[in-house]
């Protein structure tokens, strides 16, 4: 009786935990749907890092988006890509929404002839091996980087 | 398009992009700059109007995106690092090597005839093979065949010391690639391989060579991945790089498997980036950083 109990009390357990890690958990990659150009709920569930979103931004391993963009709050970084248009005030034309959207997907949220890649991306022509099936940034990051890009204020 | 941002947010950006266009042109946008390649007192052209059926109105030479100390390398034959190789291919030129008991020089005599523009029409179309062949696939064909040698590696010092050396003979001639006939369908193969977006950054050859040249990608400022001037000396390989070593170097940039040097693939994309650069002068091997 009393083992019985504890089994179906340690099943009901696990599957209570279960439940609310897939709720908790990351949305991934290939779930994510943009609509109207816009992403309206947090990867994570949760806001990102401003402070953390900034070193994405700037490291050229990861969001590495002065490749394309002038940022000119970013003065500590030498060189600023002039691929895409300055990110200069770019929380004042864009919603978190819309923002989000942008950094996750570009070319769905923006057009499909951009040339700004898809940040959270899994299903890529021809990628490297190591680098196959995987996003450019975790949904951690893309959290960062758009908390990151809702101070870029004028 | 009703899934895309709102029209009136994307004219929003239009008019900031406008704005910053008039104000920004005096600031940090660069196209080509407007230096003149002169080397031993001869003019090489670096600037023309593009061939029939270019997506440009003008090419340039690589070597206008540079800044003016790598410039001045290649202007000066004893300050070009690229001239130690061609020095060691003037050696190899005449060295005996293999079963067969030849040289090159055994067969082409004296390279500066034999071998002179070449370059200029690298790849070729090889009736024997029923393909095109690169140049560095010709000196190894001529290896096997009538040396009886070994073939050299694609990357190896000596294969770059004689591209290096062969592509001097064809300095300031107009690069001239045949497209039609056998070589169509490896043109338009060639081609569509460079409007292909690969790699986890979703990129094409155009995207940043056709799109985009003129602007700065970070620190690096952008041709229009032209490739008159291989074998290339690089400050970042600190030697000679061969062209597919270039390709691979971009592929791998945008996180892209890179086709297999010496591959069907590069060399159809060779062919097809060569016939972008018709008529500017054969720089090998140049400078660039
Ligand atoms: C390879 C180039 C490239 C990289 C890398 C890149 N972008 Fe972009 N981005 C562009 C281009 C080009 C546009 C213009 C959109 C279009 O084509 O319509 C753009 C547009 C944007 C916009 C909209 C700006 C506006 O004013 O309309 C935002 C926001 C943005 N990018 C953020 C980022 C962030 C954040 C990163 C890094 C995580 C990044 N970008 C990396 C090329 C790039
Ligand atoms: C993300 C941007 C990017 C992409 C995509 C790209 N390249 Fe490049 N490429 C560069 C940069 C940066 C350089 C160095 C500066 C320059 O010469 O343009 C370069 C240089 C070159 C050069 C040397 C030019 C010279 O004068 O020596 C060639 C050739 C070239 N690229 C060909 C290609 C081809 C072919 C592809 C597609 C397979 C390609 N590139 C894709 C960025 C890119």
């Amino acid at each position: 009786m009393q083992r019985a109990f504890k089994a179906s009390f340690a099943g009901l357990m696990t599957v209570t935990l279960l439940s609310v890690s897939a709720l908790a958990g990351p949305i991934a990659p290939d779930k994510v749907k943009i609509t109207d150009g816009e992403l309206k709920t947090s990867l994570t569930g949760k806001p990102g890092s401003d402070v953390k979103g900034a070193e994405w931004f700037k490291n050229r391993k990861l969001g590495n988006c002065l490749a394309c963009h002038v940022n000119s709050k970013m003065t500590d970084e030498q060189f600023h890509g002039e691929i895409g248009p300055p990110l200069d005030g770019v929380a004042d034309r864009y919603s978190e929404a819309q923002l989000r959207a942008i950094v996750v997907n570009a070319k769905a949220a923006l057009s499909d002839k951009t040339l700004m890649p898809g940040f959270y991306v899994s299903h890529y022509t021809d990628p490297l091996k190591k680098f196959a099936g995987k996003p450019i940034l975790t949904a951690e990051q893309v959290e960062d980087v758009v908390a990151y890009l809702k101070t870029l204020k004028e | 398009m009703a899934t895309k941002i709102l029209k009136s947010k994307r004219f929003g950006y239009a008019v900031v992009g406008l704005a910053c266009a008039a104000a920004c042109a005096t600031a940090a946008f660069a196209g080509p700059n407007d230096n003149k390649l002169t080397i031993d007192g001869q003019e090489y052209v670096t600037e023309l109007p593009a061939p029939e059926g270019s997506p440009f109105d003008t090419i340039y030479s690589g070597w206008r995106f540079r800044n003016e100390a790598t410039q001045a390398m290649e202007m000066d034959d004893f300050d070009n690092p690229g001239f130690t190789n061609v020095e060691s291919g003037e050696a190899l030129w005449s060295k005996v090597d293999g079963e067969a008991g030849k040289s090159c020089a055994s067969c082409h005599n004296d390279a500066a005839e034999s071998m002179k523009g070449v370059r200029a029409q690298m790849p070729k179309w090889n009736e024997k093979a029923g393909k095109p062949v690169t140049l560095e696939q010709t000196i190894n064909g001529c290896r096997e065949n009538n040396l009886k040698a070994k073939p050299w590696k694609w990357e190896s010092n000596e294969m770059l010391s004689m591209t290096a050396f062969i592509g001097s003979k064809s300095r300031g001639m107009p690069v001239k690639v045949q497209t039609d006939g056998p070589m169509k369908s490896w043109w338009e193969k060639g081609k569509k391989l460079y409007y292909t977006r690969v790699g986890q950054l979703d990129m094409s050859c155009a995207g940043c060579h056709e799109d985009n040249y003129g602007k700065m990608i970070r620190a690096d400022h952008l041709s229009q991945g032209q490739i008159n001037g291989f074998p290339t000396y690089r400050s970042k390989w600190q030697k000679l790089g061969s062209i597919h070593r270039r390709f691979k170097g971009c592929m791998k940039n945008i996180r892209a498997q890179p086709y297999e040097v010496g591959g069907e693939e590069f060399v159809a994309l060779e062919l097809y980036v060569a016939s972008r650069g018709q008529g500017l002068s054969v720089e090998s091997p140049s400078v660039r950083n």
